[in-house]
């Protein structure tokens, strides 16, 4: 019999691409034979915008790049301007930066694996997911009062230092999450239906994933022991004690495990960083300090750069954000403003793997595959 | 349940000068005195059809999935077990606009995303309404001196409320629910078809 090949059109309003893409899909049958992302739905011009904006002004902007996790978004600008004006932190900024930076990653990580299992038809996963978030939001709104948009972590150190009562409120939370990623274990890990929904799904082998520029969870998923955490440490990872999740499989399985695991692994960082947080109320550069938004202003942030001029110069800066590598390259000139800001986003990057893992499988499995990439569109389109 | 026999030769008609609505209907005659009187023994019940229409719309709202940026967390956020917005009918997230009648613009509207949201909203059945959450939806917000943005959604569909935010609490998101419940009950019939102007 003849058949004739379809062309199908998945989104831009879609229940399952996160966001605003747009998968054209050529269909034979039920087989994809090829499959386009369409991007842009989402491009605010955020590059040029920085360009227009003092650097200060542009932090806000970083968080809603990757607006599920902002937190390292954040950090990552903020390190490029540190690095390009050669600004000291206080060793406990930068402990709360990993503190706040970590606690991201959680709820990163909830967040992208209820919403696969709700794509795949799960809908207790996100219930659950949400939750747990619900807990981290609220200790973010006692650190900075906002829930999902921070612009908390500045040059020179954070805005505030961290308020009575959020570390035994952060010891409960991670003693919780302890016991709900074993819930969640139990619940999904050996679910029948969802391991037949992921094994051999959407594989790409260490090779491709390399070659595509894939980072992150889903690099490391393909077997390799790749974290930026550990190859290039900045912060005070070079301190801190953990492991490098990895999983050999390359399938769609393997990177949602790398994800339970990486979750263990924060907060057994967070416990770490906890409990040898320095004692020294020091909380921002005196130089750089920026004036806390509560409060009277204290003596060790006496200083408000209304204008702020690092020396002309470029750099590259890189840390690794949930998703995988996120980069700021910024060129200053020598005026308030940068000249440029480049931003590497790992969504992006990993989003171009996905016509390569999904020819030969359906739609349903491209939603699947998906899911596991963790793409957020804010990050994609900029 | 018994049929209720009504003596009509007790019943008195009324002498004082009409104050509520079923006196006033019944005064001109629009109504029996025998429904009069059983609505008010409370065995039926008489109402407008604006009153039971807008009731029947503001209980089960159902809104379109359709998120486009940041603010589309917060309604998963809003939606999860945490606020719960079934608690005012609306749980029902459909993902196809001919099944919905709020629509729920959460996010930056880019200039290519626009003729999407219009179709979209063109594509959902009347009665239908409109939030626009966040700055960027009510006015551009922060990207507003962007090239690529869209400096309110009202430019190309009409919004009911506007949620200022960003993104807006869920709180916020709530008492926008509530606003908007509001503005339904206080609709005429056909108002949404211009009939009643």
């Amino acid at each position: 019999m003849e058949t004739d090949e379809l062309i199908i059109n998945m989104g831009p309003v879609h229940p399952s691409t996160h966001g605003v893409l747009r998968f054209k899909l050529r269909m034979d049958g039920e087989i994809i034979k090829e499959c386009t992302p369409v991007l842009g739905y989402l491009h605010r011009g955020t590059e040029k915008l920085g360009e227009m904006k003092t650097y200060l002004q542009f932090i806000p902007y970083t968080d809603r790049l990757d607006y599920i996790s902002a937190m390292p978004n954040n950090y990552a600008f903020v390190k490029a301007v540190e690095e390009l004006a050669g600004i000291e932190v206080p060793l406990r900024a930068e402990y709360i930066r990993v503190i706040t930076m970590e606690l991201n990653r959680v709820v990163n990580h909830l967040v992208s694996i209820g919403s696969l299992l709700m794509d795949l038809g799960a809908a207790t996963m996100i219930m659950w997911g949400f939750r747990e978030r619900e807990n981290a939001l609220q200790l973010y709104e006692m650190l900075c009062g906002a829930r999902m948009t921070f612009n908390y972590i500045k040059p020179g150190g954070v805005r505030e230092d961290i308020p009575e009562g959020f570390i035994p409120k952060l010891n409960e939370f991670i003693k919780d999450m302890e016991k709900r990623i074993e819930d969640y274990e139990q619940l999904i890990n050996t679910n029948e239906i969802f391991m037949m929904r992921m094994k051999n799904i959407g594989v790409i082998s260490a090779e491709d994933a390399i070659n595509y520029g894939m980072t992150g969870p889903t690099l490391r998923g393909s077997g390799v022991n790749y974290d930026l955490r550990k190859v290039e440490p900045y912060s005070i990872y070079r301190d801190i004690d953990f492991k490098v999740c990895v999983r050999r499989e390359c399938d769609s399985y393997a990177r949602y495990m790398v994800r339970i695991d990486e979750m263990k692994e924060c907060l057994y960082i967070l416990r770490q960083v906890v409990d040898t947080m320095p004692e020294a109320k020091i909380v921002s550069n005196p130089k750089y300090g920026i004036a806390p938004m509560t409060g009277a202003p204290s003596a060790v942030m006496p200083y408000f750069p209304r204008i702020f001029t690092p020396p002309a110069g470029e750099v590259y800066s890189r840390i690794e954000a949930p998703k995988g590598e996120l980069g700021f390259y910024v060129v200053s000139d020598g005026t308030t403003k940068p000249y440029r800001v480049k931003i590497r986003s790992p969504s992006f990057c990993n989003l171009t793997a996905i016509p390569g893992m999904v020819v030969g499988l359906k739609i349903p499995d491209l939603i699947a595959a998906f899911g596991t990439i963790d793409v957020v569109l804010g990050d994609v389109d900029r | 349940m018994d049929p209720v026999t009504i003596d009509t030769t007790k019943i008195k008609s009324i002498k004082r000068k009409p104050v509520t609505a079923l006196e006033k209907l019944e005064d001109t005659g629009l109504i029996s005195t025998v429904l009069a009187a059983r609505e008010r023994e409370g065995l039926i019940l008489l109402s407008t059809i604006d009153q039971v229409f807008n009731w029947a719309r503001l209980s089960s709202l159902w809104p379109v999935t359709s998120g486009l940026a940041c603010c589309a967390i917060e309604m998963m956020g809003v939606a999860m077990a945490h606020h719960d917005i079934a608690r005012f009918g609306m749980e029902i997230f459909r993902a196809s606009p001919r099944q919905a009648d709020l629509m729920f613009v959460a996010g930056t509207v880019t200039k290519r995303m626009a003729p999407r949201v219009k179709q979209l909203y063109e594509m959902m059945p009347d009665p239908k309404w409109v939030i626009a959450v966040g700055s960027c939806a009510s006015t551009g917000g922060p990207y507003h001196e962007s090239y690529s943005v869209l400096k309110g959604v009202d430019l190309i569909i009409p919004v009911d409320v506007y949620i200022p935010g960003c993104p807006p609490r869920p709180e916020a998101w709530l008492y926008a629910i509530i606003q908007l419940r509001e503005k339904i009950k206080n609709e005429g019939y056909g108002a949404k078809w211009g009939l009643n102007k």
